[in-house]
């Protein structure tokens, strides 16, 4: 890996990340809903593409995307399954992946995405490993870190 | 678990459809080889004979923008465009180009070459002089080796002042199919 982690072309980010992300959603959504997701999630990761600062961590970034996805996803298997009179009324406070992204926004960047990918998005610590790059054991490590500086920083017990 | 080639292609449509590309390219088959097409939403930027596209990638990225992938899609009217040139149903290409990157004499240069006609070669001295420089022959020539779209903007059509074909950027061979397609040479 160079000093200066540059943005890669789409394609190549694309093309190295593809397998990984339509595995884990197919695993979350069962394939048929995996390919639709799988769809979405790419197309967001374009949108959001030209933004990004550099090119670090593509593989857990595009796995947050992949994520969030898949509860939307989710979300709407079960709307579909529930009538809407069942719906709990009146509950806006935003979902627990939104609040502990921003919360997680200062950590250090393999820290955050394991924090966020745990305890936002429950996802197992494999997962996680082989989102980073790293293993299941690192994911642990990196998100119990993780905790314990937010803690810190928000006075937190 | 791979995703398989449907899945792929229909991403890339998708892709394409969503107009979030900085440059959408794939590859051309051609009777003289398969080529290098590049298009953004202003119009073709590129076209190489280079079969290998990853330098190519790289570097539209790095002048264009990152967001650049194989969609096959987004050059079909170029795609079409060609079909028709190289069946000898089509004289003159009607896409818009995109040469954002090329200023100056080069530009004029390129804006003057876009008006040779199809079946008639000129001169790289003649050129220079339809570009208002006309001692800059050999910098014509630099310009036509450099050319980023060939074919559509058709250097190939620029000889040497003896009628030799001097040299092209897809090599001697090309140039030659090229100008005996168009009649210019039997």
């Amino acid at each position: 890996m160079g000093v200066v982690a540059t943005i890669p072309p789409f394609e190549s980010f694309y093309v190295e990340h593809r397998d990984a992300v339509f595995g884990f959603l197919a695993r979350r959504l069962g394939r048929t809903a995996a390919e639709d997701a799988f769809q979405e999630t790419f197309l967001r990761a374009l949108r959001a593409y030209g933004r990004l600062e550099h090119g670090r961590h593509l593989r857990a970034w595009v796995f947050t995307i992949a994520a969030r996805v898949a509860i939307d996803a989710s979300k709407r298997q079960s709307r579909d399954a529930v009538s809407l009179a069942d719906e709990p009324a009146g509950e806006d406070s935003p979902p627990a992946y939104l609040e502990l992204e921003h919360l997680a926004e200062e950590l250090p960047a393999t820290e955050r995405a394991a924090v966020v990918l745990r305890y936002g998005y429950d996802l197992p610590y494999a997962e996680i490993g082989a989102a980073l790059g790293s293993s299941a054991d690192a994911a642990r490590q990196a998100a119990s870190s993780g905790i314990r500086r937010l803690r810190r920083k928000e006075g937190l017990a | 678990m791979k995703v398989t080639a449907q899945l792929d292609r229909r991403f890339r449509d998708a892709a394409a459809a969503a107009g979030d590309l900085d440059v959408g390219y794939d590859l051309v088959e051609t009777p003289i080889g398969e080529i290098f097409v590049a298009t953004t939403a202003a119009g073709l930027c590129r076209i190489s004979y280079d079969p290998e596209p990853e330098g190519l990638v790289e570097n539209l990225a790095r002048r264009i923008g990152v967001r650049v992938l194989r969609a096959p899609r987004s050059v079909d009217e170029t795609r079409r465009q060609l079909d028709e040139y190289f069946g000898r149903r089509r004289r003159d290409f009607d896409l818009a180009i995109d040469l954002r990157v090329d200023e100056g004499f080069s530009r004029r240069v390129l804006d003057e070459l876009a008006h040779v006609p199809y079946g008639e070669v000129t001169t790289y001295g003649e050129l220079a002089r339809r570009a208002e420089h006309p001692r800059a022959a050999r910098a014509v020539g630099t310009i036509m080796n450099r050319n980023p779209i060939p074919i559509v903007l058709p250097c190939h059509r620029v000889v040497g002042a003896s009628g030799s074909l001097t040299g092209y950027g897809g090599g001697l061979e090309r140039k030659e199919a090229l100008l005996r397609l168009e009649g210019a040479i039997l």
